[in-house]
């Protein structure tokens, strides 16, 4: 016994790592039980981008300092939210490479390199958004819609599964969610007439579980909302990560644009599941509810944000609710175990609909021809992770204020592999371009007329602003918010900055050089507590100034 | 073969079918004729004094026009005005959303400009439309000949695709008049030479559409653009700064003052500090005759930068 006992200390003391990185699902439900990881792509299961950690404060935020940076082989848009399990992080960089490397320092164990096959065509940039883990694997949804697990510990493909076909269109770009023994993703290509689907695969062997068509086939319910084969191309994709609540067990995920994306005409009818969010059974993917934010979606407003998932009272009684500042503008309380519409309200200058009914619809007010419509093409906000922090009860986002764009439909046939959006959509201003993607311009020469940026603090009662940063460029970062009530976020501009969550003042920044377009995260080493985001081409992370407090 | 002039004002009524109402009711659909038709015509003018410049090396000084002459050995002199019409199209359904309406909307490349970070040829253009750039967000497209080839035409000629009708000009006239009786060397710089108070105008025309340049001297407010506003700022012990913005974030703002200094400044560190909305530059509504804004405009044209 004696013996047993010493060899296990000595197992232990030679391979700390192998018996302590076993993320298992029971670790995956409890994440907020270790502040000092980042478990998921949000954080938590909740998805709220909330860290109970609380060393860094509001009294020393000031003494942030750099302690190391990684830089991308890559010049590809940076949208990675890492993973950090016990010391270590996982982080990806375009097309599809995983890099395992020391949370403490930045120094890299190893690189996982994939291979994307050559006729990959994701519409909007190579990009990755990190991660997940289950015992010692990773999994990887890759640019040429196939999903691959990954060895934790050398790098090593597991098993690599194809989803879909990239020549037509589809993609992957989200970072999957594991819940118990499956791996979920969705797929891209809304901007190609696929036809959207989130699926679940088996973590041990890639075998696909079950698959919820985000169009269904005929027969299904929701197909009525379609007429004819427009079901065919329906779009609909899914682009970013769900949530899971464990005792509810159901999983939620946003649902993007109908194809063709801006011809409403070419496609009548509410087109579900597209701008959706529905909430499915992650043993056999039924549909269990849904939620259709934008019928027959003539904008763009993919509904792909984060579910971010809250319980607190609501009328007197404690309820579990989603919030969800939406693409299309207006800002959502759902309850999460029905879909009933509770609470809802532009958040930034809306004029496409006059409002929403009791049932959370919207009333369209669809604009004359050749007139601005209120938000524009990349809207209110987009797929930027917002957070919510149950210290301030305040749910946090960030946004285009008064942006708009004068859409066009325009008939389109469909070819597998070509674009299949139907627009030709301006900016209002003569002779500016939309901002889209990366800036071409050393100043934000477009949002002076088209809008700018903001943080905003929206309290989910009210669905009123408690505060507003406002930004001169526009704003397309995540948002982190810890115990200590500071607020990290980036924006276009390359300025990473420290808010006071409960009263949006500055209280730190430092100018990055790139453009953030990621989600910060937070997690400790050896009781020292980081804060990481990928600004430009790099992953740059913070800590407090050593001897500093 | 040039385009004649009945063809300006033809509506459209052959061509694919699915055109937008709204985009063939466009008056920059029948501008594009006679785009053609221009495009045409500065080649044939331009042939024998470029290529004596070039003799003389004189080139540096005018580049651009060297690039111009260059690249015209690998492009069509001409480009049918059906294909620059359908290749508007696809370009709106296909393109548009990334590369934007302007062809300018992905950082360091200009399609309408024939500023391209991997083609410079049309079978460059082909070639990347089929390929893609791998490493990039470029995709490649699977397209027919005819379309490709609409596509190329049409990227060739959008920079201009929407600019109002009228006569070239004659760029040596205007450049004395830019020179001259416009007066427009005592705020712009040119080739190195002129002040640094307004934009450098160097590369101007590989910048901007004819139609910008256009409109650009009938008001000089309502196309400014953001980048280029005049600002004050007051520091806080009172220090009164003017210049012309180069760059402002939600912190600072950079600019280049009066004096022809570089300046950053920290917001928080400013006691005033005010965008002006009206551009320096005065309006030659009524002030040109439409023969010199014509020779204005193809002066500008010319000036194509260092490339």
């Amino acid at each position: 016994m004696k013996i047993y006992r010493a060899s296990v200390v000595c197992l232990t003391l030679l391979f700390p790592a192998a018996l302590g990185a076993q993320v298992s699902s029971e670790r995956l439900l409890r994440a907020a039980d270790e502040p000092q990881n980042w478990l998921t792509y949000s954080g938590t299961y909740l998805s709220q981008r909330y860290s109970p950690l609380k060393q860094i404060d509001a009294a020393n935020v000031k003494n942030l300092e750099l302690k190391w940076a990684f830089q991308a082989q890559s010049l590809q848009k940076f949208e990675t939210t890492p993973l950090v399990v016990d010391g270590i992080m996982y982080l990806t960089q375009s097309p599809n490479d995983v890099v395992a490397l020391d949370a403490k320092t930045g120094r890299v164990f190893w690189v996982y390199h994939y291979a994307t096959a050559p006729e990959s065509r994701p519409c909007c940039g190579i990009v990755n958004r990190g991660v997940a883990i289950l015992g010692d694997t990773l999994f990887m949804a890759t640019v040429d819609a196939h999903l691959v697990a990954i060895d934790a510990k050398n790098g090593h493909a597991i098993w690599n599964n194809k989803l879909a076909d990239a020549a037509a269109g589809y993609a992957m770009t989200l970072a999957p969610l594991v819940v118990k023994d499956k791996v979920i993703v969705g797929v891209a290509g809304g901007e190609y007439g696929i036809r959207g689907f989130i699926a679940a695969y088996e973590a041990h062997s890639g075998k696909e579980a079950w698959r919820f068509n985000t169009v269904p086939s005929p027969g299904e319910p929701g197909h009525e909302t379609w007429k004819g084969d427009d079901w065919k191309h329906g779009s609909a994709a899914v682009w970013l990560t769900g949530s899971y609540d464990p005792d509810l067990n159901l999983t939620y995920w946003g649902t993007g644009n109908p194809g063709p994306d801006w011809n409403p005409g070419q496609r009548p009818g509410d087109n579900l599941y597209s701008d959706c969010v529905v909430a499915l059974d992650p043993d056999t993917g039924k549909l269990k509810w849904y939620f259709q934010f934008t019928p027959n979606d003539p904008y763009d407003y993919d509904s792909v944000q984060i579910p971010v998932l809250a319980d607190m009272d609501w009328n007197g009684s404690p309820r579990k609710l989603m919030l969800w500042g939406n693409r299309n503008g207006f800002f959502y309380v759902l309850d999460r175990t029905t879909g009933k519409f509770l609470n809802g309200a532009p958040f930034v200058k809306v004029n496409w609909a006059s409002g929403l009914d009791a049932k959370g619809r919207p009333i369209p007010t669809p604009q004359p021809a050749g007139k601005p419509t209120f938000p524009g093409i990349q809207g209110g906000t987009n797929w930027y992770s917002p957070s919510y922090s149950p210290r301030t009860g305040l749910f946090y986002l960030s946004t285009w204020e008064n942006y708009s764009t004068v859409f066009t439909g325009v008939d389109v046939d469909y070819r597998e592999g070509l674009r299949y959006t139907g627009g030709a959509n301006a900016a209002p201003i003569p002779g500016a371009d939309n901002p889209v993607g990366q800036r071409s311009s050393p100043v934000n020469t477009y949002t002076e007329a088209l809008g700018r940026g903001a943080v905003i603090a929206l309290d989910p009662h009210t669905a009123k602003r408690k505060w507003t940063f406002d930004m001169h460029d526009v704003n397309v970062s995540g948002i982190l918010t810890t115990a200590s009530d500071l607020l990290f976020s980036g924006g276009r501009e390359g300025y990473f900055q420290a808010l006071d969550a409960r009263t949006g003042a500055l209280l730190w920044k430092v100018n990055l050089g790139g453009e953030i377009i990621a989600g910060p995260i937070s997690y400790e080493v050896d009781g020292k507590q980081y804060v990481s985001i990928a600004s430009g081409n790099g992953l740059f992370v913070f800590g407090p100034r050593d001897g500093a407090n | 073969m040039l385009v004649s002039g009945k063809l300006v004002n033809q509506r459209r009524t052959e061509g694919p079918s699915k055109l937008p109402s709204r985009l063939s009711a466009s008056p920059s659909i029948r501008f594009a004729l006679l785009r053609a038709g221009r495009a045409s015509r500065r080649y044939s003018l331009g042939w024998g004094w470029w290529n004596r410049l070039l003799v003389c090396a004189a080139a540096l000084v005018l580049s651009g026009a060297y690039a111009f002459v260059g690249r015209a050995q690998d492009r069509a002199v001409t480009y049918a005005p059906a294909d620059i019409r359908y290749g508007a199209q696809i370009y709106a359904a296909q393109c548009a959303a990334c590369h934007g309406a302007n062809g300018t909307q992905i950082g360091g490349v200009d399609l309408g400009g024939g500023q391209l970070r991997r083609a410079s040829s049309d079978q460059d253009l082909r070639a990347v439309l089929a390929n893609g750039i791998p490493g990039t967000a470029m995709p490649p497209f699977r397209l027919d000949p005819s379309e490709v080839t609409a596509i190329v035409a049409y990227i060739r000629n959008m920079r201009n695709f929407d600019s109002h009708a009228g006569n070239l000009g004659d760029a040596n006239r205007g450049r004395a008049w830019f020179e001259g009786a416009g007066g427009c060397t005592s705020c712009h710089r040119v080739n190195g030479k002129g002040p640094r108070v307004a934009p450098d105008l160097s590369e101007i025309g590989a910048l901007r559409s004819a139609d910008f340049l256009q409109r650009k001297l009938l008001d000089a407010n309502g196309t400014m653009l953001p980048v280029n506003r005049s600002v004050r700022a007051v520091t806080k012990d009172g220090k009164v700064i003017n210049g012309r913005r180069l760059n402002e974030d939600t912190y600072s703002v950079q600019l280049i003052d009066d004096q022809e200094h570089l300046l950053s400044l920290d917001k928080a560190n400013l006691r005033e500090y005010t965008v002006l909305t009206t551009s320096t530059m005065p309006s030659y509504k009524d002030k040109m005759s439409e023969q010199e804004t014509a020779d204005l405009i193809a002066y500008l044209l010319t000036l194509k930068g260092l490339r």
